[in-house]
Order: C-alpha cells, then sequence, then structure tokens
C-alpha cells in the first residue's frame, strides 16, 4: 500500500507541473462547454481534439483528454438545467429534476449540488481506482452478456418508477423508446430494419439526441409555453459566496444519499465494458429514488435526483477508464478513443502498463485528482455566467433553446432528415405530455436500449428455446472465460516485473 | 380530454400495428442455432404496445385516468395558437436550413421569433440575430470542426470569406 501512496504522489507531481497543470485547466474549460453544447458531448470533444495532442508528449495528451473529459462530465449538467435539453446522453437523468428546480427558481442550488456531487462521485472513484484497480478490473471482467442484460433489465425496472402511477402509459413509453432504438441496420444480422418505406434517414437509426432534444428542447419548452401561457420569469437570486454556500449545504443535506449511491453505483457500472456513464447515471437515479423517504418529490425538484446522477457520471467517467487501462477493454465510446490515442503513441494498454510505463499511468491517475479539483473550481466560477442566461427574458431563452435544438439535433448526426424527426418527436411528445404520457422512459430507453441492451440480449439468447438465460453460456465459452479471467489476475499484480 | 385521450389510443394502436407488420418482414421467430430473429424485437414490444394502449383505451372510456376525467380540451385557443405561431416558426426555421444555410435560417427566425413574438426592440433583436450565428459559426466551425448545412449556392460567397478567416 505504502508504494501505491509513493507512485501515486510522483503521479500528482507530474500532473502538477506547469505544462499538464496549463492543460488540466484549459482541458477541463473547453469540457465544461462542449458538455454543455446539446448535441456535443466528451466524446466529441475528445475525437476532435485528439489531434492536437501529438504536439505534447503522450503523458501530457493523455492528461489533456482526460480533462476534457472531466469538464464535459461537469458540463452535461448545466444544459439539463439551466435549458432543460440533456448536454449529453450522460446528463438526462439530471433533467428529471434539475430543471424543475430552475423552472422553480433554485437553478443556483440545482447548479451547485450538481457541481458538489459531480466532485464527490469523482473523488470516491479516484480513491477506488487507486486502490482497488486489479480486483475491480477481474470482477467487471467476468460480465459476460448474461449479465449484462440482467444489468440493463434492472435499470429498466427502475425506469417504470420515472413514469408516475399510469403503469400502461410508462410501459408504452418504455417499449417505444426501445422498438425505436431498433430502427435501422440490425449489427446483429445486417438486415435493414423498420426503415419505413426505404428512407435512406432510418438506415443509420435513430440517434438519442434527436428523441432527446425533440421531446426536451422542443416539446417541453411547447408544454412550458402553453401551461404558463408564456407568462414565466424567473426569479434567480444573485450568485453570492454565502448563497451557493448555503445552497451547498442545502444541497448535500438532502442530496447526500444519491451522491453516496451514484459514487458507488456509477463507479461499478462504469468499470464494465461498453455500460459507460449513461446506465450509470440512470440506474443511480432510480435507486435513489427507490429508496428515497419521499419518493414522489422526485421529478418536482428533488436535490437528490440531480447529485445521484451527477455523482454517478463523473464516477464512472473515472470508472470507465479502469478496463482501459488495465485490461486494455474500453468502457466508453470515449475511452475507446483515448484507447485508440494510447496505441498511436506507441503506448499498449494493458496489465504490462503499469509495469513498463508506470510514470505515464500514475501521472494521468495524479491527473484525475487535479482535474476534479480544477473541474470544480472552474464548474463554480462558471455558475454567475448560467444563471445570468436564466435572467433573460422568456421569449429571448425559448428562443434560443429552439436554435439550440436545431443546431444541436444536426450535429448529433449531421443530417437534415433527423432535424425534422428530432421536430416531429417535439410535436408528438408536447402532445403526449398533455395526455399525461412520460417521455422520460422513452429516451432513458432509446439511450440504453442502444446496441447495448439488444446485443447482449442476442448474445446471451439461448441456442435452444428450452434453456434458461443464465444457462445460456456454453461450457466452452465458460472455461475461456476462465482462463482470461485467471491469466489476466494473475497478471494485475501492481509493480511487479 | 377524454376525446383526445381515446383518439391518441386509437392512432397508437393503429401504430403499433404497422411496426407489428413492418416487424415482421423480418424472422420475428427464433431461428434454432443462431436466436431470435432480426425482427423479433421490434415486433414483440409492438404487442406489448398494443396492449398498452388497449388498456388506456379501456381506462379512457371508464373515466379512469387524469385526462378523461377532465372536461378541457386538448389545445384551446390559445394552445393552437401557440402551436402554430411557434410551432410553425420552428417549422419554418428547418426549411430554411437547406436555401439560406443553418446561419441564416437562424438569423431569420430570430428575428421571427424575438421581434414579432417577443414583441423586442429592433436593436435587441438585431444584437441577437447577429451575434448568435455568428458566434454559432465560430464555435461549430472553427474550433469544433462541424460544416453545417449551407444552403443554396448563392451563399458560398460569403462562406469563403468566413472560412478564409478560420482555417
Amino acid at each position: 500500500m505504502l508504494e501505491v501512496v509513493g507512485f501515486l504522489g510522483d503521479g500528482l507531481w507530474s500532473a502538477i507541473q506547469p505544462r499538464n497543470l496549463l492543460l488540466i485547466v484549459i482541458g477541463v474549460t473547453l469540457g465544461l462547454f462542449i458538455g454543455a453544447m446539446p448535441g456535443l458531448g466528451s466524446v466529441n470533444g475528445v475525437a476532435i481534439l485528439l489531434p492536437i495532442t501529438f504536439l505534447v508528449p503522450p503523458a501530457s495528451a493523455i492528461i489533456f483528454l482526460a480533462a476534457i473529459y472531466y469538464g464535459a462530465m461537469y458540463g452535461g449538467a448545466i444544459s439539463s438545467i439551466t435549458l432543460g435539453i440533456p448536454g449529453a446522453s450522460t446528463a438526462v437523468a439530471t433533467t428529471f429534476d434539475g430543471r424543475p428546480l430552475a423552472l422553480q427558481g433554485k437553478a443556483r442550488l440545482a447548479l451547485v449540488t450538481a457541481a458538489i456531487a459531480s466532485f464527490i462521485g469523482g473523488t470516491v472513484a479516484n480513491l477506488l481506482f487507486t486502490g482497488f484497480a486489479p480486483l475491480l478490473a477481474s470482477v467487471a471482467l467476468s460480465f459476460g452478456p448474461p449479465e449484462i442484460f440482467a444489468l440493463m433489465l434492472l435499470a429498466f425496472a427502475t425506469f417504470v418508477g420515472l413514469g408516475g402511477d399510469d403503469i400502461p402509459k410508462t410501459l408504452f413509453s418504455i417499449c417505444i423508446g426501445l422498438v425505436l432504438a431498433a430502427v435501422g441496420f440490425d449489427q446483429i444480422s445486417g438486415e435493414p430494419r423498420l426503415i419505413f418505406g426505404g428512407i435512406s434517414g432510418f438506415m443509420h437509426g435513430i440517434n438519442f439526441l434527436v428523441l432527446a432534444i425533440g421531446v426536451y428542447g422542443i416539446g417541453e419548452m411547447l408544454w412550458t409555453i402553453d401551461s404558463t401561457r408564456g407568462k414565466i420569469t424567473s426569479t434567480e437570486a444573485k450568485m453570492t459566496v454565502k448563497g451557493a454556500v448555503s445552497d451547498a449545504k442545502l444541497g448535500m443535506k438532502r442530496g447526500w444519499k444519491g451522491t453516496a449511491i451514484g459514487s458507488f453505483l456509477g463507479f461499478f457500472v462504469g468499470i464494465l465494458p461498453a455500460a459507460g456513464a449513461t446506465p450509470g447515471s440512470l440506474m443511480a437515479y432510480g435507486v435513489t429514488k427507490l429508496t428515497s423517504k419521499n419518493p414522489e418529490e422526485f421529478g418536482k425538484g428533488h436535490p437528490g435526483g440531480v447529485a445521484a446522477p451527477e455523482a454517478a457520471n463523473n464516477s464512472a467517467s473515472t470508472g470507465s477508464m479502469l478496463p482501459m487501462l488495465t485490461l486494455g477493454i474500453p468502457g466508453s465510446p470515449t475511452t475507446a478513443i483515448l484507447l485508440g490515442g494510447m496505441v498511436i503513441w506507441g503506448l499498449t494498454p494493458g496489465p504490462r502498463l503499469f509495469v513498463d510505463q508506470p510514470d505515464f499511468v500514475w501521472g494521468l491517475i495524479g491527473s484525475f485528482y487535479i482535474s476534479n479539483i480544477f473541474a470544480l473550481i472552474v464548474n463554480l466560477s462558471f455558475i454567475p455566467v448560467f444563471i445570468w442566461m436564466l435572467r433573460m427574458p422568456f421569449t429571448i431563452l425559448a428562443a434560443m433553446i429552439f436554435v439550440l435544438s436545431v443546431v444541436g439535433g444536426y450535429a448529433a448526426t449531421r443530417d437534415m432528415h433527423d432535424v425534422w424527426l428530432m421536430f416531429l418527436f417535439g410535436i408528438v411528445g408536447y402532445l403526449l405530455r398533455k395526455l399525461n404520457y412520460p417521455v422520460a422512459p422513452a429516451v432513458l430507453a432509446i439511450v440504453v436500449a442502444g446496441p447495448t441492451l439488444r446485443a447482449a440480449a442476442h448474445a446471451a439468447a439461448p441456442n435452444r428455446p428450452a434453456r434458461g438465460l443464465t444457462h445460456s453460456m456454453t461450457t466452452a465459452h465458460r472455461s475461456s472465460r476462465r482462463r482470461i479471467n485467471r491469466r489476466s489476475r494473475s497478471r494485475l499484480i501492481w509493480n511487479s516485473g | 380530454m377524454r376525446r383526445a385521450e381515446l383518439i391518441m389510443a386509437g392512432v397508437l394502436a393503429l401504430f403499433s400495428i404497422y411496426l407489428m407488420w413492418k416487424s415482421a418482414e423480418l424472422e420475428v421467430g427464433f431461428i434454432s442455432g443462431e436466436g431470435p430473429g432480426g425482427g423479433a424485437w421490434p415486433f414483440w414490444l409492438s404487442a406489448i404496445m398494443l396492449v398498452c394502449t388497449g388498456v388506456i383505451a379501456y381506462n379512457g372510456i371508464r373515466r379512469k385516468s387524469p385526462p378523461s376525467q377532465s372536461d378541457e380540451p386538448l389545445l384551446d385557443r390559445y394552445g393552437w395558437k401557440m402551436l402554430l405561431e411557434v410551432g410553425g416558426g420552428i417549422f419554418g426555421f428547418i426549411a430554411l436550413i437547406d436555401i439560406v444555410s443553418m446561419y441564416g435560417a437562424m438569423c431569420i427566425f430570430l428575428v421571427y421569433y424575438l421581434k414579432f413574438l417577443g414583441r423586442h426592440t429592433w436593436r435587441l433583436t438585431m444584437m441577437f440575430a447577429i451575434v448568435t450565428p455568428v458566434v454559432f459559426f465560430f464555435f461549430f466551425e472553427g474550433l469544433m470542426r462541424i460544416t453545417m448545412p449551407k444552403g443554396l449556392p448563392f451563399t458560398e460567397p460569403l462562406f469563403n470569406i468566413l472560412y478564409e478567416l478560420i482555417y
């Protein structure tokens, strides 16, 4: 353990070198704005800025990209809370309680709670990462398709609780989200499916952002204008240090449980290959609501509903680095790009990385701690700007939300077909909302269902219908997995030559 | 609202049947040795949707759901006006993108929304209508290298000047 502390000290020292520190500050600031922009997420930021990192040594490059990743995780909450449009899939659950809080004039409380919960989630994940990486990596590796499918089903079970009292409408909403996720080429059979008369725009499927921006950006805004008769006004107090401290206390008092659940659950889901921060944040929200003494307050502006997904997505973003570094398996799309970057830089991710490149690995782990601190500082510093946005006259804010929705809808897939589809989802979402159909489960379903659930379901399905889910894996598959696990565990011995 | 609830349930039931029909173009059963067919996933989900719409309609007829207990119309006069003005504005915005570019359409939409719906001053309207597309252009095209639709060829000279600035 003392050796680990020593390596961590070296890593922290490396992270606070002037060049790395500057890259961390630039990275988290850029990430914050990229994450806050609907249609763009950490994956866009990291992919677009990857070529820039070839100008600096690999250790500094990965620190810069990790800082963008961190900043984007913080930034996703901003548009969810202030505009009601999830900045990224990882921030969809933040919208459920963040937006109602903003509409009640408590945007500062929501933003401060999100920032602090993100910081705690990130810190818990960093500590778990530092202390238990080898053990957790081997546990994550033991998750096969049936376990991933079961985990996804658990996530869906929590969605039912999000839909309110009308179970048939909630179930309908989940199913339509899952069906929309099935549009396009079937990844298993390679056949086109539900392309509605061969419309080419459906060939690439329906991106979750098209549905999310449609129902939350356009549909929700139409509903707000209709229900308030356009007379909505913001009464947000000014951002003061005293006010922020008081909000931080209140946010943590009511959101500590969500923060704790999100921090640990998010990390665990994050380390699972192909899971990532989105299912983690959704499950954290659902579990926090189910275990709350006042579940009926969720969805109406409960700080715990902001804290849980925000702690979880930050925790999961660190967690998803674990299988990438220790096993060479990306835990999310963003870490897949980071993995590609490491290969380009001449590094081989896997168990040997800790032995062969300790400066690189511990510099990166040290940068997680520093990035987390700077992300909190940068985020809190920009809260007055975000609150100023809310103080604008509603007609200006609404116009900007519509503009952001259209631009974000296009940026997500670069296809005008999807912009029209988003508009259609917006109008239908508005009408369904008026008839008490919950739209959140549909968005969550399309986010989680994507390829992960279907692929897991198909891979977990038994070849003979009579056999059950848990018996799905053939003996050969199981024994090969055991072999891999044994090999990986034996390799994952810290600092041994 | 009750009539709207029943009509919506009917429309969604028809949509569910349509989805089942389209899904059935692929194998919806279990293929021996391969697993579920390509259409199985959406087909059975659509079947569940169809059952749900039946229950929703039943609840509507029995006045069990909140919308079926309400006497208010789905869209009153204000709702229709708002939907036409705001929804129509967004429709126009999207339709103009392929003609005057994303940034041109954004400028026109902001003028329409801020001046004619928001009743703001011309000064404030023009400030937002010009600054917003410029900021979006430099963020998306300059920083993020995401190219937005340029519209018809007549916009090309303007974009050539702007691209000279960022490249």
